[in-house]
């Protein structure tokens, strides 16, 4: 019989390794498809790994393909942090993106220090405004946000869409449903030229840091932590439970703009309606991965990013479908909650005696 | 010392379980006899909870044996971990918290189960004849034919009594019964007790009320730290001993010096509060706690405790009539205004509205103060002087912690209601809530607790005591009022007051009648 016996405390190694294990079991896990669909398997996996790390330029691909995974990773953990269920990074993103080339088509000109933070603002405040809907629905009526924020991810979508065959369409796209693409002055400049690498990754990791000092170090971080423990406990003691949430809504929603805006103004140069292959539902799984730390964020989005870029790299290789990266994310976000099991309990096997 | 003649029923020897590190039960000897009343006495802890679950097949004793008479009155080894055993074998448990399905009348209550599924409708009117005989037999009137979730609390465990007595149990265990009565309503159930055990019944009576032990029961066995330390008659025993037996020390004596009640801090006039159809409400109170005053509300819980807690600690706004602080009017629901107020408040469930688990003693320590200037700076939480603090705390309130960065959910619950005390009282507040704010700690954390309230009322505090044990409220109030049903009864002075009045008044009688 096995029992499981509740953790006074949880160490900090212990929540490390459960992510990092969670990562090989879901490797693992994905060898048994890979196995029966007459892959080699090792040659597969060598493979994903050459390609999602063996070179700088592999390298580069991952990191560019982490850099929206760690802002919507980001927008996760400080919700899910706060207990509030944004399942809407991904309509927040295209509603960051979409500010971006409203302000950065050509709407504003303006030197490059000028308008690539107005930009920045402006998706953040796009992607804020979207999340604080659902959060005062919540906090006035109690409507549940997931089932919001997940329906208005469509409702942004066909919104972006129409704005794409109108105001901010490209006439010089041939028809394509394309918008405008960003100025010069608009866009986040390469870090290495000739590499797809821009300068949104360093704002996701100087983000991830901001964030997670705030969290942990400032008083509406405490607020923040004490509200998503417990809100009543948290109200009693006299906190701001609305106003903290209402904060949650506002970081969480513009980190997700973020992630439009730097993959808009940073890799793209336009926006299209395929824009995101699902970064803000992937972040969802980034910051599961992390343990819901911002810090933690960064490593995770990476390894999801190496997992995609990788599988891409292997199924041109080998012929096997790179769906088999939706697996390996899958199989992670499983294997991290069940390893989260062992972050809380541990686990006793007893001897049961015969009745 | 002649033997006892009368025959063993239960015999439990050795029992011994261990949870890691932890000895739960070490090596516990209890035998008892047919007819026999025996107090089972322990701190939180203490083993008695988990010696009750191995006897009902909860858990499996690492060592030890528990043998139970037969119908013949032969003494037969009992299966250790089967439930269907212990209950097959006679023995019956009443717990704290009833197990009763609130939609079905008491009869359905007291049948469920106990007939095979085939025989559906058959033998209702032999059941009925059975339960009458028991009725009969014990003294347990109460209604049969009405949904349980309408009877009082009362009359409900009356229900559990029966339901235990209809399975035929030779032994009976009844686990803290006497905690949601009133005084008369416990004299009632010490009656019955008394003349089930009088037909033979072996009664294993689970307190930490002594008196009521020593009154019930003819013999007390001891708990303390997984052992037994004790088994003795209760004839020549009192109080202080039981308590040192149980607390392993001498119990100091509470003092309340005397005090010269100032202003009125806190006042109620003609206050509604809560929805008329709920229980727990209040109607028309009118209450005036001064300086340097402790007044205690007595009551069964649910009878608007809540209601009136909620007001003051500025969860909930009044319906009606006036509340007023230090003379400012309180209008509305304002938790953090009564923070800047200086209203000191001890909810009455800390695990719920007390302390945030995850967090440690020292956030949760500062919970309420996090934006005053000697906890941030420009925002920024100042780590280092909050550790310090609650180092210097965590001393002075003699919490029992790994230290101030240790989460909270990790301590035991007198240690947890110390930093909720400490949270409480910092900076002298003018005027201390406490609602139910022994409920469940030791004697050694109980009298800390009233220690430090009597400190508050010593330094001109006013203090609300809101609180089910007419033990602790005779004790420690100036003055106490009585809530039922949502009314409030005069404040009155408490030297002028005895336990069967207030046990009245709580039954929803009224001062006059009582009297």
């Amino acid at each position: 019989m096995i029992r499981f016996v509740p953790r006074e405390r949880t160490p900090v190694w212990l929540t490390v390794a459960v992510s990092v294990g969670a990562g090989l079991v879901a490797l693992l896990l994905t060898a048994i498809p890979l196995a029966l669909s007459g892959a080699p398997v090792f040659t597969a996996f060598a493979l994903m790994a050459r390609g999602a790390a063996g070179d700088g330029f592999a390298l580069a691909e991952t990191l560019t393909r982490a850099t929206p995974l760690i802002f919507t990773g980001l927008a996760a953990a400080v919700a899910f942090r706060a207990k509030l269920w944004n399942i809407g990074a991904e309509g927040q993103l295209y509603a960051g993106a979409l500010a971006t080339v409203v302000l950065g088509a050509g709407l504003v000109e303006a030197p490059s220090y000028v308008l690539v933070p107005l930009v920045l603002l402006g998706a953040a405040a796009a992607g804020a405004a979207l999340l604080l809907v659902p959060v005062l629905f919540k906090t006035r009526f109690g409507a549940d946000e997931v089932v919001v924020t997940l329906l208005m991810n469509f409702i942004v979508l066909l919104f972006v869409q129409m704005m794409l065959e109108g105001p901010v369409k490209d006439e010089m796209a041939l028809g394509w449903p394309q918008s405008a693409p960003v100025l010069d002055e608009a866009t986040l400049p390469k870090l290495v030229a000739g590499l797809r690498l821009h300068w949104g990754l360093v704002l996701a990791v100087v983000a991830a840091v901001l964030l997670h000092v705030f969290i942990s170090r400032t008083v509406w971080g405490f607020r923040i932590r004490a509200v998503g423990e417990n809100a009543r406990a948290a109200r009693y003691a006299g906190l701001p439970v609305g106003k903290a949430m209402a904060l949650v809504g506002i970081l969480s929603g513009g980190l997700a703009g973020l992630a439009g805006a730097s993959e808009v103004a940073g890799l793209k140069g336009y926006l299209t309606a395929d824009l995101s292959p699902g970064f803000g539902y992937a972040g969802i799984v980034v910051a599961t991965l992390a343990n819901l730390s911002p810090l933690g964020v960064v490593p995770s989005a990476i390894f999801i990013a190496g997992v995609f870029v990788g599988a891409d790299s292997m199924s041109r290789a080998i012929g096997v479908s790179n769906y088999l990266a939706d697996l390996v994310v899958a199989f992670s976000l499983l294997s991290v909650l069940v390893g989260g099991l062992l972050t809380r309990f541990r686990i006793v096997f007893v001897r049961r005696e015969p009745a | 010392m002649h033997p006892d003649p009368r025959p063993l029923v239960l015999s439990l020897s050795g029992i011994t379980k261990r949870f890691g590190p932890l000895t739960a039960n070490d090596h516990i000897d209890l035998d008892i006899r047919a007819g026999e009343i025996v107090a089972l006495l322990g701190e939180n802890g203490a083993g008695k909870t988990t010696l009750m679950s191995i006897l009902f097949g909860h858990y499996v004793a690492d060592e030890g044996a528990i043998h139970i008479a037969d119908e013949a009155g032969r003494l037969a080894p009992l299966p250790g971990g089967s439930a269907e055993a212990a209950l097959a074998a006679g023995i019956g448990m009443v717990h704290q918290h009833f197990a009763l399905a609130e939609n079905l009348t008491g009869f359905e209550n007291i049948v469920l189960g106990t007939q095979s599924l085939w025989s559906f409708g058959l033998g209702r009117r032999e059941a009925r004849a059975k339960i009458a005989r028991l009725v009969a037999e014990s003294g347990l009137a109460v209604d049969l034919d009405v949904p349980v979730a309408r009877l009082s609390v009362g009359e409900q465990q009356r229900i559990e009594i029966l339901k235990a007595l209809y399975r035929d149990v030779r032994v009976l265990i009844l686990d803290e019964p006497t905690a949601v009565l009133t005084p008369q309503e416990a004299d009632g159930l010490v009656a019955t007790v008394r003349k089930l055990a009088a037909k033979g019944l072996a009664v294993i009576f689970i307190s930490h009320k002594l008196h009521e032990v020593l009154a019930l029961c003819e013999r007390v066995a001891v708990l303390r730290g997984g052992a037994k330390v004790a088994d003795r008659p209760t004839a020549g025993a009192d109080r202080a001993t039981l308590a040192e037996l149980m607390v392993g020390r001498a119990i100091p004596q509470r003092e309340r010096p005397p005090s010269t009640p100032g202003a009125p801090v806190l006042s109620l006039k003609e206050v509604s509060v809560g929805n008329p159809g709920q229980r727990d409400r209040l109607e028309n109170a009118s209450l005036d706690v001064r300086a340097g005053e402790l007044v205690g509300i007595a009551g069964v819980s649910g009878n608007g405790q809540g209601a009136l807690a909620g007001l003051v600690a500025g969860l909930a706004a009044a319906r009606a009539g006036e509340v007023t602080l230090d003379g400012q009017r309180l209008t509305s629901a304002d938790p953090a205004g009564r923070v800047t107020a200086h209203v000191g408040r001890i909810p009455e469930d800390r695990h719920r509205d007390g302390t945030i688990g995850a967090l440690s003693v020292a956030e949760n320590y500062v919970l309420e103060s996090i934006g005053d200037p000697e906890n941030q700076c420009g925002g920024f939480i100042r780590r280092g002087d909050i550790r310090v603090r609650a180092a210097e705390m965590i001393r002075a309130y003699d919490v029992r912690c790994p230290g101030p960065d240790a989460a909270i959910r990790a301590l035991s619950g007198g240690n947890m209601q110390k930093v909720v005390l400490a949270r409480a009282l910092e900076g002298e507040p003018r005027l201390v809530l406490a609602h139910q704010p022994t409920r469940g700690l030791d004697i050694g954390a109980t009298t800390d607790v009233h220690r430090r309230l009597i400190a508050a009322r010593a330094r001109g505090a006013a203090v609300l005591l809101i609180s089910e044990d007419l033990d602790e409220l005779f004790v420690l109030s100036d003055r106490i009022a009585v809530v039922h049903a949502g009314h409030l009864s005069p404040a009155m002075e408490a030297a002028s007051l005895d336990v069967r009045t207030v046990g009245l008044m709580m039954a929803g009688h009224t001062a006059g009648e009582a009297a």
